[in-house]
């Protein structure tokens, strides 16, 4: 960056420094950023402002679920349509998102923010681990389903879960793993494949 | 080495993070050419081809092309995917002990055909053999001696003299083993036990097959262990990662057994 704001005028340089510290925005699209910025109407850009300060200001962690909200409880813990005998956990707060795109699913969450992931030193307890468990102790919940991602991260965390609440006598689940929508067979690895062949099922027609 | 700009070798996946939106960055262990870095572009896609060949501890046939800063993944094949170690949380940890130990000892871009086959041979024991935790000591101990850092078991570092049957210490600083009179005094060194002394000896000389044929009490694992994690720790100067989750699925796991 050194090279870039000394041509800009001091408060240009200083937005578009904070604009590279974001992900993905190289140098020269934080200068566009910077520059479509200064063009715009003064509203909308104090708009913008503003919904950014909103966000630092109102957003928290549901304190039940861990899911990012401006209300506490969250909304999908307060919405008693809800089922409250599952809890799905997820690694992210955007993979409920993902989870409620499909619509099939009514239960309640759990956010686990990340997953183990021992050669990068991240354990259990550096994971909303604790606060599922007391949920545990606490709520009706009868089934809890393990969508954390199904890759090496994923599945430790799955298994490590599992070991934890088995004992509790709970029933624990595991999303399906198997091949894509829209992908071909030819190129589907073994795991998958073989994941794909056990959990097979009577075909519908 | 030249390399030409596209090839294609067999590796062992070590680790992996994330890039960008859909990216990761794999550090690939391959027989010719060391451990090196590449990018998997778009793998965190449901949709990716390759996402599910490049899991990390995977062995497979990858294409690299050379890129600007780094090898960029061409396509990839699955050769072995130890699937028994990623179906069993305690074989699991132990293995990503192993990827981590090997991806911390091996430089760049160097041939290392022999810590290759040594991991190779050490992930395929971890799926099955009873005893885990000493299929990973014989792994230790022959990845220092490959990366130069074996250590001393037959004389006392200080004064030189053969070593006595009888409890001795071992050093991590001096890269060893000192006798009752040396070593007492020494920065970090530790008391070692005559049968310490012993195991570690046998897993320094022995082959495999000679090795899983020992049945230490777990007091004796226990010291041997700390030895060579102390020494591990003092070569790398810094913590082995994984080491932690292995002892605490241990650590939680004994009221249940018993």
């Amino acid at each position: 960056m050194n090279e870039l704001p000394t041509a800009a005028a001091a408060p240009v340089a200083r937005l578009i420094e904070e604009f590279h510290k974001l992900p993905g925005v190289g140098p020269k699209s934080a200068q566009r950023l910077a520059y479509h910025l200064l063009r715009m109407p003064a509203a909308e850009a104090r708009a913008l402002a503003e919904a950014i300060l909103e966000v630092k200001e109102r957003i928290t962690f549901c304190s039940t679920c861990q899911n990012v909200t401006d209300v506490n409880p969250c909304r999908i813990c307060a919405n008693d349509r809800r089922d409250r005998s599952m809890i799905c956990v997820v690694e992210e707060a955007l993979d409920i998102l993902a989870v409620e795109r499909s619509g099939s699913y009514q239960g309640l969450y759990h956010v686990l923010h990340g997953a183990i992931s021992p050669m990068d030193g991240i354990g259990p307890e550096d994971l909303k681990v604790e606060a599922l468990l007391a949920r545990l102790r606490s709520d009706e919940v009868t089934e809890v389903i393990l969508a954390t991602n199904p890759n090496l991260e994923g599945e430790a965390t799955a298994m490590y879960l599992t070991r934890l609440l088995q004992p509790l006598g709970l029933k624990v689940t595991r999303l399906a793993r198997g091949l894509p929508v829209g992908g071909d067979l030819e190129y589907a690895d073994d795991v998958t494949l073989s994941h794909a062949l056990k959990g097979r099922q009577e075909a519908q027609g | 080495m030249t390399t030409p700009r596209l090839y294609k070798t067999e590796a062992i996946v070590l680790r992996q993070r994330k890039l960008g939106e859909a990216d990761r960055i794999l550090t690939l262990h391959t027989p010719a050419r060391g451990k090196l870095d590449a990018k998997a572009k778009g793998v965190r896609k449901t949709t990716s081809r390759m996402a599910g060949h490049l899991q990390p501890l995977n062995r497979c046939m990858v294409q690299l092309v050379q890129g600007r800063t780094m090898e960029v993944i061409a396509g990839c094949e699955t050769l072995e995917s130890f699937q028994p170690l990623r179906e069993d949380l305690d074989r699991l940890s132990r293995a990503l002990y192993a990827a981590e130990l090997a991806d911390r000892f091996l430089a760049e871009r160097v041939e290392s055909a022999a810590t290759y086959r040594l991991l190779l041979d050490t992930l395929r024991r971890l799926q099955s053999d009873a005893d885990t935790d000493l299929t990973l000591r014989h792994y230790e101990m022959k990845l220092l001696d490959q990366s130069g850092f074996r250590p001393e078991l037959d004389r006392c570092l200080g004064c030189e003299q053969p070593l006595q049957p009888q409890q001795n210490f071992f050093s991590p600083l001096a890269g060893g083993t000192c006798c009752p009179s040396c070593g007492a005094g020494a920065a970090g060194s530790r008391s070692l036990s005559a049968d310490g002394l012993k195991v570690l000896r046998l897993l320094q000389r022995m082959s495999y097959n000679q090795v899983r044929e020992l049945n230490m009490p777990p007091a004796l694992a226990q010291e041997v262990e700390r030895h060579q994690h102390s020494y591990i720790v003092c070569v790398l100067e810094r913590d082995v990662n994984a080491a932690a989750f292995v002892e605490r699925l241990r650590r939680e796991k004994l009221p249940l057994e018993i």
